[in-house]
């Protein structure tokens, strides 16, 4: 049996046990506890970045057709519902911060509050998909979805069918990407009610919090680029 | 000639039998073997592409396959040597069960989801084959819009597809890497005691992460564009071909990065072991590795020189080219330095990694050439271009990745290969590569395009040359295969340590336990702590000795 | 036994309003011609004013080792590297659009 020689460190950080973690499994690569945290919590951190990148990618082809086809972007953004997308914004606010709650009563041993959050983070995200695809529908009634069907008026329909292939895409993506958060929070709801989370052990929480929030912050940045252009005009 | 035990000993391969054993491991030992068969399928099909382009380029007519069956050939030649043969290589096999070992760990970090990238490398690689079978793609593996999004009539969908899913194999494989690395070394094993092995996996690591979600987006984008007619690659609804490139390149350019510098850093050990004598320069071969992976980023444009790309950025993506080449000849300075008043022994690991420094600074400086935009727009997109890359893959990359695979072999298996058949091999491989891609930058230079499979009578001699000499790498890379698995069941038991080198690896049995050591390792001295050049024990080396 | 959060719900609750604001503020903003680029710079700034409240308070960057913060801060340099980059070339093409605006 090898003798675990890494030594839990002295100070006492947010989340870390500060007494015998009987609830925790340890996976057997791991020392300890603390070693086991901090690598999932270094292994998110990573995967988001990757995260970045790919949502990334398409944001510079947006930004550059948009550069290029301002006036058209412009007329294309002002056929979005800014509404819709107004409340959306707010309510994956709320998710994030019942989110965050979630994560918080999870390390002050309040299950049924961690349950709570967690099913209204779920709720919330349920709500924002319900409306993107009432969205999606509209822009199909509209015949606003590229391809054979897709109208808009003369000078600025192929810039156009361009800007809403980026809408398509980019909402698309965030929505399988909110789609994946609401399965994992799913997990985590059912786990929950088993007991399987302490101030000890939260780990699984705060991790999907953090992607959670990640994909929060990428729609941040997806509701001022795609339906706040040229509003003014 | 059997040593004088035949262990009963429980190691990694003996400690559970049966496939299903196999299939679920989560035991990085075995999952880089599970790698090892799946890249060498992928090698032999990718050879056997390359094999049907030079049997057509024996002759200046078309006269063995046609036009778009050639396109077809290239195409998927590329498209499975890069994503399903060199990308996962090295990190994959060697990276996979050496990196926690070298680190003193139990494992990597996520046991699981290391497993979890095999399977996805294999779903992506099983829908590239689909593609193949069903009658491949002509895009070129590069995929050029709007041609590849819009106008082929292959199945480019099916193969973005593959490359897709394969990607995140590629992506976990580098999370598990980084993670492991910042948080699991043994006490004492700060990271300047590090091999430089796990520097330069650290450092590839870096650009899996951070590279490899631009191609998969691109992907999206472009089978998106192929499958619902969208038009953002297309000129004639306002969208720009060469928006495409920047993403892909951006991906597509570090990813030779990814290719490179884990072949270095198995040359780093290598050469370390076969002089006796502790790297020249640690600190900046270790600096070198993170230098090539930023820099490596900020160059891709010297791929588009002659797209339409501005030439102010082409002068910039320039610059930063030759900037990028310096890390990697600091790197060879330094492993010559090593060199110099070591005791070097020609074992057969030695010669591929001596014909590694050799080949790759051929193949690294005509990137410069490349580099330079006036010699760029003459050579681009002719068989210079393809010489030069194939100097650095195949006489540098591959060159590594065997060199590693004989090296470590007794550590993985327990075996020793015969050391003469091996030399011998190394020598027709070395040949056999020269041969076959020596004459490409000749024919590049007088202007023999790339992708064609007619071409004037006067280029006939040179191709004939070239694909001689592809015949006599195949003989070449035959002969290990045949000999590695024949040592499996008759090689020489090898003890812990038959090469007498320094790293925690060699400090552990052959092969190792499942949770690679018997005791925790505490690591006290720096990294390749060989004696002075003279030895220290006076064993005769290459010899498996049972310590 | 507890371990007490850092961050409290207070806090919470005040980023939560603030972000909640911000969104109302770039809303509004957007209707408002501010002249030339002026309107993409204050989307973008809101925008990054919310990314970097969720990061260091939602998502618990504030209290969390330097190695988080520069894998965070690593996607987001390394994305800048590809737009600023590949910008330049499109920036400085004579003649960049194809077919009609």
């Amino acid at each position: 049996m090898p003798t675990p020689m890494r030594k839990a460190k002295p100070v006492i950080r947010w989340g870390s046990p500060s007494m015998s973690e009987t609830s925790t499994v340890i996976a057997h690569q791991f020392d300890d506890a603390e070693q086991q945290r901090e690598a999932s919590t270094l292994g998110m951190w990573v995967f988001l970045a990757t995260e970045v990148m790919f949502f990334g990618g398409i944001f510079l082809g947006y930004i550059l057709y948009r550069s290029e086809y301002s006036i058209a972007f412009a007329a294309a953004s002002n056929r979005l519902d800014i509404w819709l997308g107004l409340i959306n914004t707010a309510v994956l606010i709320c998710s994030s911060f019942t989110m965050v709650l979630a994560v918080y009563n999870a390390a002050v041993a309040r299950r049924r509050a961690l349950q709570t959050n967690l099913l209204l983070t779920i709720l919330l995200g349920c709500v924002f998909l319900s409306i993107k695809l009432y969205e999606y529908h509209m822009k199909f009634e509209e015949n606003l979805v590229p391809g054979a069907a897709f109208a808009f008026p003369a000078p600025h329909a192929p810039a156009a069918e361009i800007f809403f292939s980026f809408y398509f895409a980019m909402t698309g993506m965030h929505a399988v990407h909110m789609i994946i958060g609401i399965g994992l929070l799913g997990g985590l709801l059912f786990r929950a009610g088993r007991g399987r989370y302490s101030p000890e052990y939260f780990t699984p929480v705060e991790l999907v919090g953090l992607y959670w929030h990640f994909v929060d912050v990428v729609w941040i940045f997806l509701f001022p680029l795609l339906y706040l252009v040229g509003r003014h005009l | 000639m059997s040593a004088a035990q035949t262990t009963p000993r429980i190691h990694y391969l003996n400690v559970s039998y049966g496939v299903r054993s196999w299939l679920v491991t989560t035991d990085h030992k075995r999952i880089a073997w599970l790698y090892l068969l799946s890249i060498t399928f992928f090698f032999v099909i990718g050879g056997l592409f390359a094999v049907f382009m030079r049997l057509e380029l024996l002759t200046p007519e078309g006269d063995l396959v046609q036009a778009d069956t050639y396109n077809k050939l290239f195409t998927l030649h590329g498209v499975t040597m890069v994503f399903f043969f060199l990308i996962p290589s090295i990190p994959a096999v060697l990276g996979n069960f050496l990196v926690p070992i070298m680190i003193g760990a139990r494992d990597l970090a996520f046991p699981r989801l290391n497993l979890a990238s095999w399977y996805i490398y294999t779903l992506g690689g099983a829908f590239t084959l689909a593609a193949a079978a069903a009658g491949g793609v002509d895009t070129g593996w590069t995929f050029y819009t709007p041609y590849s999004s819009i106008y082929s009539n292959t199945h480019v969908a099916l193969t973005v597809v593959g490359i897709f899913i394969t990607g995140f194999s590629s992506i976990l494989t580098g999370l598990n890497f980084i993670v492991t690395i910042h948080k699991m070394r043994a006490p004492g094993m700060t990271w300047f005691r590090l091999p430089l092995f796990i520097w330069a996996h650290y450092a590839t690591s870096i650009i899996f992460v951070l590279g490899t979600p631009v191609l998969a987006i691109t992907l999206v984008l472009v089978a998106l564009e192929r499958l619902f007619h969208l038009g953002i690659f297309d000129p004639a609804l306002g969208g720009d071909p060469i928006l495409f490139q920047h993403l892909f390149w951006f991906y597509s350019h570090p990813a030779v990065y990814i290719m490179i510098l884990p072949a270095m850093g198995v040359v780093s050990e290598l050469i370390a072991c076969f002089s006796r004598k502790r790297i020249f320069g640690y600190d900046f071969v270790a600096f070198a590795s993170l230098a090539i992976a930023v820099i490596g980023f900020l160059v891709w444009g010297h791929h588009m020189f002659v797209s339409g790309q501005s030439v102010y950025a082409s002068m910039v993506f320039s610059i930063l080219s030759f900037l990028v080449a310096i890390p990697s000849a600091v790197k060879v300075f330094n492993w010559t330095a090593t060199l110099y008043k070591g005791s070097i022994s020609y074992d057969a690991p030695m010669l591929y990694a001596m014909g590694f420094i050799g080949l790759f600074t051929i193949g690294g400086l005509t990137g410069l050439f490349l580099a330079t935009l006036g010699i760029d727009v003459h050579v681009h997109d002719t068989y210079f271009v393809i010489a030069h890359f194939h100097y650095i893959m195949v006489g540098g990359a591959v060159m590594g990745y065997l060199g590693g695979i004989h090296f470590w072999w007794p550590k993985m298996t327990g075996r020793t290969y015969p050391e003469g058949w091996a030399r011998l091999a190394a020598l027709i491989i070395f040949i056999g590569f020269n041969l076959t891609f020596f004459p490409q930058f000749l024919l590049g230079y007088l202007g023999m395009p790339r992708r064609y499979h007619v071409y004037p009578p006067e280029f006939q001699v040179l191709n004939v040359m070239s694909t001689a000499g592809a015949s006599i790498l195949g003989v070449g890379y035959l002969i290990p295969l045949i000999y590695l698995i024949w040592s499996l069941r008759y090689g020489a038991v090898a003890g812990a340590n038959p090469w007498l080198a320094k790293g925690l690896e060699w400090q552990t049995s052959s092969p190792p336990p499942t949770d690679n050591f018997d005791v925790a390792p505490l690591v006290t001295e720096e990294a390749y702590a060989y004696a002075d050049a003279e030895g220290e024990t006076g064993h005769p080396l290459g010899k498996p000795v049972d310590v | 036994m507890k371990s007490t959060p850092p961050i409290s719900v207070k806090s919470y609750v005040g980023v939560f309003v603030a972000l909640l604001l911000l969104t109302a503020l770039t809303t509004a903003v957007a209707f408002v011609d501010l002249g030339g680029n002026l309107n993409v710079v204050a989307a973008l700034a809101i925008a990054g004013g919310k990314a970097i409240l969720v990061a260091l308070y939602f998502m618990h960057l504030r209290h969390s080792s330097r190695l988080s913060w520069i894998f965070a801060g690593a996607g987001f340099f390394w994305l800048f590297i590809l737009i600023v980059l590949t910008m330049s070339d499109a920036l400085t093409r004579s003649g960049f659009s194809f077919a009609a605006q």
